[in-house]
């Protein structure tokens, strides 16, 4: 009973340490988000410019979703990764075709 | 339990079963009624149409109907005869191949199933409320969005319901093959069967949800006023068109690798031969699966996408023979030097080499962007996709039951009946679609109701017609075979091909809970490796203990008689407010199941050690 | 009734939610059908993509949205996001009271954005006339959008039913599986919103 309550400990400490990793993804988050809707709102950026800005942000974002929130970074998510990535692929393949390939 | 199952049972209690069975055995035997029943209607569609065409400016049918001819032949075979077919095959035969005792979703797999029925008894309802879809299987908008009445309605609902059911059967079937092997089983030792069953399962994840979309873009055009195919209001209809076929060409990926799975297995067991290049045919196998879905605009061609993509999905597609070719010289190979054993299943299998390989010669042709505007809409595709879906697909399925019917049904299918069946079906097969090419070449266009005489088609479709008798006959032999050897036959032995794959070592009587001992897995082809050390069954992996069970649950059907109640709802709801009733109490039933599903506890229940030791006596 | 103990070990093991067979195959069911939502969004992202210009006369992209309320919704969702986080790392430390606390505020936040979303939509139907058949660009804003919003939807109905469900009894082998795909699919639906709010209206504002 001593060493379940031993290694609890340890877990929670490491919950713990998880727990702030996710706090610093979550304050890079609102971070992006205020400075995306700074670059629009602000209108100092080019079109040209803001678009690929706004998009490298969102992925940044939604990185940040995956491997901390989610927690896809930890072990035994190989088989959850295959899925997600050939979903993306999927999904990159689709928007491409629907805003490249359309045809007036 | 056995005392139980030894009585004759009523009608209604088996009944009752079949409606709540959440076994994935029994499962695989409904996909099997199920599809073989739409089967046979695609069949008689097919046949109707042929009759049509045997001669020139025939009125057996009139324009109308032969547009909803042609449309549900296609809609038919592909998503209610092809499709559930195979996920039965996979359903009652690749948990046994991985020494599972269950599927990893025992209640979503019943779901997939009555939502794919119910899909398909929809569908087919049109034909009594005033009409069949009439769009061509594709439903091309602004064909599809214009088509008067509502049969195109019931294509959108149809094929919603039963895109969902085979959606939720992937799902389950990449999570048993992950989660759920036996002992010592590797991916790496995974039979072919089980390795297909695994990439069409990805196919089906990343296809279906861009036909779902596609069908509610549809839907809400033909059913809510909304804009998306409509010119008028800035919508575009070129969007179906990618979406259909971003879903539509890993489809027939979907159709195809699971019998390259089959004919693999069929060919290693009758050669008495290891599988030639195993490792090489997974990758090919996940490499056609990944080309896959890079191909789809290879339909579009004539769009008018412009030269630069048509070359883009012209070399994709030209891509994809390489790992086809790969697999049929193995499949050569593992024939060279075996032991060979011809039978029924057999003879389907090699009339498949030939066959699938003139229709991926001709898909090379049409893959050609240039060659393809003069092959497109003509009977030259026509008679390519046919080689590869009836010369694969149809070949396969029949291969495998021939093959794995004493597992499904415990019987041994009679032999001479099976020779008599596959020689009228090969023959008529041939007649039929190889004159096809040529009536394309010459310039017949496909879908269209008659064709003028004196114009080099006559005799032409005379024998493609007749072909469609010898193939008739040929499924009634197989049919009458089925039903002679369900009363007639005897139990089939324990393992009666002498064959090398997991699903052998079941015990003939195939209890309910697969295996009374997880099996030790010890390398590829785990049957055949215990034959060859003397011990001739596998050697159990864990002793005699409690099994856990799923219960059964009529919740699954009780769920889809709520979407296809409202189904109807939304379908009517443009012409009578009244339609709202159905729409909402249906989507309410749902959805209340699904609430039911959630709240009620459901831990299943334990066959206990001495249960399994009384029934063994 | 063995199986009953087995759900309610004394000691809880470092993963409730993958401690049991059935809690692996919904963990894994779960990620794999969010692959598969992936292209489903996708494929309304493109047709999005596909028909933002095609206004037929009403109103832009740039005459409708306004990044203030937009904002706030962003805001609330991506809180929403990391209450979960919460919940679940009370989950993984077997508090359960603190874990239906954070999920509670979980569903707060969610049922706000839906709330913004709705008033966002009757802003566009009435002040502008913008509706789903006004013209292709308002079937796809909508489609797209309302497709995010009854995912959301579903979420909050789904978090209810199991709120209540396991409201006495506390954490166990059986519902830590259940709380945790829950978990994941809200943090899937709060990565839509991440494109959605990227693509749909700070490009849609700047273009």
């Amino acid at each position: 009973m001593a060493n379940n309550t031993k290694s609890g400990e340890f877990q929670r400490q490491q919950n713990k340490e998880e727990m702030k990793k996710q706090l610093i993804s979550f304050a890079t988050m609102i971070l992006f988000t205020i400075l995306a809707f700074l670059i629009v709102g602000s209108g100092i950026m080019s079109k040209m410019f803001a678009i690929p800005l706004l998009l490298v942000l969102a992925l940044i974002q939604v990185a940040f979703q995956f491997y901390y929130f989610m927690h896809m970074k930890d072990k035994g998510h190989e088989m959850v990764s295959v899925m997600i990535y050939g979903g993306v692929w999927a999904a990159i393949l689709t928007v491409a075709a629907l805003s490249l390939v359309i045809w007036w | 339990m056995s005392t139980l199952t030894a009585q004759k049972t009523s009608f209604a209690a088996v009944l009752w079963d079949y409606l709540t069975t959440v076994d994935h055995k029994k499962i695989g035997k409904l996909y099997l009624y199920g599809g073989a029943f739409f089967f046979l209607l695609g069949g008689l569609e097919a046949v109707i149409i042929r009759i049509q065409l045997i001669k020139p400016e025939n009125d057996f049918i009139s324009a109308g109907l032969y547009n909803e001819m042609i449309t549900m032949h296609g809609t038919t075979m592909i998503f209610f005869a092809a499709t559930p077919l195979l996920l039965g095959l996979m359903n009652a035969i690749m948990p046994l191949q991985i020494g599972a005792r269950d599927v990893a979703f025992p209640f979503v797999n019943a779901l997939g199933f009555w939502l794919f029925l119910f899909g398909g008894i929809m569908l087919n309802v049109s034909w009594l409320t005033g009409g069949a879809p009439d769009a061509g299987w594709t439903a091309y908008a602004p064909l599809s969005t214009t088509s008067p009445g509502h049969g195109v309605d019931y294509y959108v609902l149809g094929l919603q319901l039963s895109g969902a059911g085979t959606l939720m059967g992937g799902i389950n079937f990449l999570v048993t093959i992950v989660n759920m092997r036996a002992p010592g089983m590797t991916f790496m030792r995974m039979p072919l069967f089980t390795w297909t069953t695994f990439i069409t399962s990805v196919l089906i994840l990343f296809a279906f949800p861009a036909l779902t979309v596609g069908l509610f873009l549809l839907m809400f055009d033909r059913m809510f006023g909304s804009a998306f195919f409509d010119t008028a209001l800035g919508g575009n209809s070129i969007i179906w068109q990618h979406l259909f076929w971003i879903f539509g060409h890993p489809e027939v990926y979907v159709l195809i690798l699971p019998v390259f799975g089959v004919f693999s297995e069929i060919f290693a067991t009758f050669s008495k031969k290891r599988l030639f290049g195993y490792t090489a045919m997974v990758f090919a196998t996940i490499l056609i699966g990944f080309l896959g879905f890079m191909v789809w605009a290879h339909h579009m061609f004539t769009v008018g996408m412009g030269p630069v993509t048509n070359s883009i999905f012209a070399i994709a597609t030209m891509a994809i023979a390489v790992p086809t070719g790969i697999k049929i010289f193995n499949w050569l190979l593992t024939l060279w030097g075996g032991n060979i054993t011809i039978n029924s299943a057999m003879l389907w299998a090699l009339a498949f080499i030939p066959s699938f390989t003139i229709g991926g010669m001709t898909g090379v042709m049409v893959a050609s962007s240039v060659a393809d505007y003069q092959y497109h809409d003509t009977y030259f595709v026509v008679a390519h996709f046919h080689y590869v879906i009836v010369g694969g697909v149809v070949f396969g399925i029949l291969a495998a039951c021939h093959y794995w019917w004493p597992i499904m049904f415990k019987r041994v299918l009679n032999e001479k009946l099976g020779k008599w069946a596959f020689w009228n079906f090969f023959i008529g097969f041939h007649m039929t679609f190889f004159i096809q090419h040529f009536l394309g070449l010459m310039g017949m266009p496909r879908r269209y109701w008659v064709f003028l005489e004196n114009q080099g088609l006559d005799l032409g479709n005379l024998i493609s017609s007749v072909g469609a008798l010898f193939m008739s006959i040929g499924v009634i032999i197989f049919l009458y075979n089925a039903i002679y050897c369900w009363f007639k036959g005897d139990p089939a032995p324990q393992d009666p091909w002498d064959a090398r794959t997991l699903e052998w070592a079941v015990d003939k009587s195939v209890p309910y809970y697969n295996f009374k001992q997880l099996p030790l897995v010890r390398g590829l082809d785990p049957l055949w490796i215990e034959k060859m050390e003397g011990n001739g069954k596998m050697t159990p992996a864990e002793p005699v203990g409690d099994i856990h069970m799923p219960h059964g649950s009529i919740l699954p059907f009780l769920m889809t008689v709520g979407f296809f109640i409202a189904s109807f709802g939304f379908i009517y709801q443009t012409v009578n407010d009244i339609a709202y009733i159905f729409l909402f109490g249906g989507m309410g039933l749902a959805l209340g199941c699904m609430l039911v599903r959630s709240l009620k506890d459901d831990h299943g229940y334990h066959i206990t050690k001495e249960e399994l030791e009384k029934e063994a006596d | 009734m063995s199986h009953d103990h087995s759900l309610n070990p004394e000691v809880m093991p470092q993963h409730p939610e993958k401690a049991t067979l059935e809690g692996k195959n919904k963990f894994l069911g779960l990620w794999f059908f969010l692959g598969g939502e992936t292209v489903l969004f996708a494929s309304l992202f493109g047709t999005y993509l596909a028909l933002k210009n095609s206004t037929a006369g009403g109103p832009t992209s740039q005459d409708l949205f306004g990044l203030e309320l937009v904002f706030l919704m962003t805001m609330l969702l991506l809180t929403s996001s990391l209450t979960s986080v919460y919940a679940m790392y009370h989950m993984k430390n077997n508090d359960f009271k603190k874990m239906q606390l954070w999920l509670g505020i979980t569903g707060l936040l969610g049922i706000a954005f839906l709330g913004c979303e709705i008033y966002e939509f009757y802003h566009y139907i009435h002040e502008f006339g913008f509706t789903f058949r006004s013209s292709a660009f308002g079937s796809a804003f909508y489609a797209l959008v309302g497709f995010h919003g009854g995912h959301v939807l579903f979420g909050l109905c789904w978090l209810s039913a199991i709120m209540i469900r396991n409201a006495k009894r506390g954490l166990n082998l059986y519902n830590a599986p259940k709380f945790n795909t829950f978990s994941l699919y809200w943090h899937f639906i709060d990565v839509v919103w991440v494109f959605i709010f990227t693509v749909v209206y700070l490009m849609g504002k700047v273009a």
